[in-house]
């Protein structure tokens, strides 16, 4: 889901615009870019935290999450600009299945931990 | 108030594209096409990530290590400095959306019916949904060691489904909130198989 968008965002989907305005949701197969002076943050369904800088192209080319198992897959690519990722459940559940691609590189993402807190009854994670 | 501290890889990348015409003259080396810089968790641990190309691959592992890739796939290892990664990344950074928060809370023993503890959190819940843009409530439930797994499964999301509940008759919009069961798989206090554990009942609301 879109949370954070200023300026020139929009999502291609199936050759269409759509403003990507926050709460607008972000579906396998979506091309996110930004314009001049513009960026944008997404939330993906495991957490995983991606936003996007100026003059970016952001494609979501897989995802998949199950919130049972926290089983899935993510492939995304960056084909220009710049792009800030916090990986999210899946990377820490099989990091194997996370891939972020540039023109020229793969990205493998792993090595995360997972941490519980209980204490006061909130636990963040 | 705790502040939030979160398991995570931050990764980030910039690609610049040299058009036809900005190619450098032959006699400087080309710059990098591709830039990848490992930050530190915001717990201050740091992650790992793998670049690699078609001509190599650089695994980096501590804060601020980067990798360039140039032309053909060539990648070579560049350390760099926390002040000139937050300029030069400052847009891409700067939207970052917030990062989600969990609440756990439980049931009165053998009922469906929140503690008194866990009903003082819904005035948190709802500060964080106010300060957040287009906000989400995940509602994930967890179950003891006891039964078989598919069993705990369903149970599991009867609790998330239960607390759903209790959070839209606070007045909390439907729309916004998803439930999930992870079942017996993610146990607050780790026990071995059948064991009863009152403290891994329990139900994690997410705010995102």
């Amino acid at each position: 889901m879109i949370k954070i968008a200023n300026g020139a965002v929009t999502i291609e989907r199936s050759g269409e615009k759509h403003p990507a305005t926050p709460g607008a949701r972000i579906e396998a197969g979506d091309r996110v870019v930004t314009g001049r002076d513009s960026s944008v943050g997404i939330t993906l369904r495991d957490n995983t935290l991606l936003s996007a800088g100026s003059d970016s192209v952001l494609v979501i080319d897989k995802f998949l999450f199950n919130s049972t198992t926290h089983a899935g897959e993510i492939d995304a690519s960056v084909k220009r600009g710049s792009l800030s990722v916090i990986s999210g459940k899946i990377a820490r559940q099989s990091p194997e299945s996370v891939r972020f691609r540039t023109p020229n590189a793969i990205l493998g993402v792993r090595g995360t931990s997972f941490v519980i807190d209980v204490g006061d009854g909130e636990t963040v994670q | 108030m705790m502040h939030p501290a979160i398991p995570i890889v931050l990764i980030s990348l910039l690609i610049s594209f040299l058009g036809e015409d900005s190619k450098p003259p032959p006699e400087k080396p080309a710059p990098p096409q591709e830039n990848v810089v490992l930050l530190p968790d915001a717990d201050g641990k740091t992650g790992a990530l793998t670049v690699t190309t078609p001509s190599g691959a650089i695994v980096l592992d501590r804060p601020y290590a980067g990798a360039d890739v140039f032309a053909r796939g060539r990648v070579e290892g560049r350390e760099h400095d926390a002040d000139t990664v937050q300029k030069r990344y400052a847009a891409a950074l700067g939207a970052r959306p917030p990062a989600p928060v969990s609440f756990t809370v439980y049931f009165v023993f053998g009922r469906e019916e929140l503690t008194a503890d866990s009903l003082a959190l819904f005035d948190r819940i709802r500060a964080e949904l106010a300060t957040r843009p287009a906000p989400e409530l995940v509602v994930t439930g967890h179950t003891d060691r006891v039964g078989a797994v598919a069993y705990n499964d369903a149970l599991s999301l009867k609790r998330a489904e239960t607390v759903r509940d209790v959070l839209v008759s606070a007045g909390i919009k439907a729309g916004q909130i998803s439930t999930a069961g992870r079942g017996e798989r993610e146990p607050a206090v780790p026990t071995a198989d059948e064991v009863p554990e009152p403290r891994n009942r329990r139900v994690e609301i997410t705010v995102r």
